[in-house]
């Protein structure tokens, strides 16, 4: 029986492992890890499978803008309306509802500033219920996906005896 | 004119030799090119941060000064606290935990505290270089017992009885074992109490320092779980394995207080304390860092059945190991000594291990292997290994 919590633990930082390889790692055979995952796709727990790339050092002028956008919720529909709306666009790379002083956090990537401020002010800003935005611009990762960026991985252990 | 040294050093120092894998490392640090290790006794994750943190704001608080001799007494009932939920065993900080600088320290305290000249103490072997060492520095006389791969390495209560003399101080047991990767359920242990119970003069040192690295069922066993010997049991113990905290030098003493005294003694006049710095981070491990622990324990346990798959495929006969980060498997099939086996490996195809016979003279015939290393280091090697098993048996 797979620990489906391990399972995924395992392939959350490590897409790439083979289903034989997962299989060694929990003890358990090809096939129960097969139709685990299986199972994981179609309870759309696993969504899909990411590679974590640091952009900043193959395409540089990428920008990132966080936006904050305060909404006046629809009858009926809360806050979903718009963030599924705004969820549709392929450079919208995350989208959440918060709490505090604004709504939704949009996560926009684009080639150039520009697009993104026209991303603002002609996709969201004109939106029926969008009350305000406020956009931030990404200046530099540290951490992303649960990964440090540029940070050294060298095994700095002495060969000693014991 | 030249000082004739050879009369000068003390007998007991001289009669330790060298040991046997110096040179095995030396070739291994000289080797040009890339050279994949799974030779090292310590683990490869970086000591969780929040731990070096509680460290680095004792620094910044200014605890630069000496501590206690047994260590501060807030460090001291962290310990306890940890013992008590890990262990379900209660200690008195106050008087029955001495913190020590590493595991290492606890062995030497323990054998310079209780050994008189020509006091016999029984080595469970394979084991850790130091045991006999530190046996010999302190003028004792180290009796073998060879664990076998039969027995899964476990200590059978009957090669325990027939090591014992009326000459035996004590014994000394370390389990989840470097470097055979064993361990010892409660079930085996009570075995081992029942002797020690026919035997009521005994002292047992047990050496912990894997305790959490037991892939069973997660949790600590010890003969300190058992009350009717509680009062001749030292746990050497420390954070170092545990904890990946190998650098920050600190481990402790667990036992009763008139033999932890003796010890506190030699250790006032010899360390002083343990590093107060190494002291703050114990508190923040011993409290707060059981998910940590975790963590690593579940990303050792999936490597440990890539190397045990791994040993398979290559065609060594390896007994399955449920504790601390080693595998060690069977050689002899291939027709050589484990030295010229891990030479060879090493020369040839670039991986460096440690000869089983570094462990004790019953390690012949063995290797051990590390799984303190990345996962790709680990499918690489073994990969290697398969190739190298292959040529051997090809001649």
């Amino acid at each position: 029986m797979i620990d489906d919590i391990e399972l995924l633990r395992l392939i959350e930082n490590n897409a790439r492992l083979s289903s034989a390889e997962i299989a060694t790692m929990l003890g358990s055979s090809e096939d129960e890890v097969n139709s685990e995952i299986d199972r994981l796709k179609d309870d759309n727990i696993i969504l899909g499978y990411n590679t974590v790339i640091n952009w900043e050092k193959k395409a540089p002028d990428n920008c990132i803008g966080m936006i904050e956008v305060r909404i006046a919720p629809v009858k009926n529909k809360g806050y979903d309306h718009i963030a599924q709306i705004l969820s549709k666009y392929d450079k919208v790379t995350a989208c959440y509802l918060v709490s505090g002083g604004f709504d939704l956090m949009i996560i926009y990537e684009d080639s150039t500033l520009r697009n993104i401020a026209n991303f603002v002010t002609e996709k969201i800003a004109t939106l029926d219920g969008v009350l305000s935005t406020t956009t931030h611009f990404i200046l530099k990762k540290y951490k992303a996906n649960g990964l440090i960026y540029d940070s050294p991985d060298t095994d700095d252990r002495q060969a000693i005896i014991l | 004119m030249s000082f004739d040294y050879t009369n000068k050093i003390s007998k007991a120092v001289q009669q330790v030799p060298p040991s046997a894998i110096r040179k095995f490392f030396d070739l291994a640090n000289e080797m040009k090119g890339h050279v994949i290790s799974l030779s090292i006794g310590e683990p490869d994750f970086v000591t969780p941060w929040s731990i070096r943190e509680a460290g680095i704001n004792s620094l910044i608080d200014g605890y630069t000064h000496y501590s206690p001799n047994s260590g501060y007494i807030d460090s001291r009932t962290a310990i306890a606290d940890y013992l008590k939920r890990r262990y379900g065993v209660a200690y008195d900080p106050a008087h029955e935990i001495l913190i020590t600088v590493g595991g290492s320290e606890g062995l030497d305290l323990v054998a310079r505290a209780l050994i008189n000249p020509g006091d016999e103490v029984v080595v469970v072997e394979p084991c850790f270089v130091a045991y006999k060492a530190t046996v010999e520095f302190a003028h004792g006389v180290p009796v073998v017992v060879s664990t076998k791969p039969e027995n899964d390495y476990r200590l059978m209560p009957e090669e325990l009885e027939a090591a014992i003399t009326d000459k035996t101080k004590y014994i000394i047991v370390g389990y989840p074992n470097n470097p055979t990767g064993a361990v010892m359920t409660l079930e085996d242990w009570a075995k081992i109490k029942d002797v020690l119970l026919r035997h009521p003069d005994i002292i047992v040192l047990s050496d912990e320092l894997y305790c959490e690295l037991n892939y069973l069922d997660g949790k600590p066993a010890s003969l300190t779980q058992f009350s009717e010997i509680r009062d001749r049991v030292i746990m050497v113990n420390g954070f170092s394995k545990s904890y990946a905290m190998t650098g920050f030098r600190v481990g402790y003493i667990a036992g009763p207080a008139e033999l932890v005294a003796p010890m506190i003694k030699i250790h006032q006049y010899c360390i002083m304390c343990a590093p107060s710095l190494s002291q703050f981070a114990v508190i923040e491990a011993a409290m707060n860092a059981d998910d940590e622990i975790v963590k690593m324990r579940t990303e050792y346990n999936h490597r440990r059945r890539v190397i045990i798959q791994g040993l398979k495929d290559a065609g060594l006969e390896c007994f399955v190991p449920y504790g601390a980060f080693y595998a060690f498997p069977c050689i002899k099939s291939t027709g050589l000594t484990s030295e010229e086996f891990c030479e060879r490996f090493l020369l040839e195809k670039h991986v460096a291990i440690v000869p089983g016979n570094a462990f004790g003279e019953c390690g012949e015939g063995f290797v051990r292997i590390s799984y303190a290393a990345s996962l790709e280091d680990i499918k690489e090697a073994m990969k290697l290994l398969k190739e190298f098993v292959e040529d051997l048996k090809k001649g």
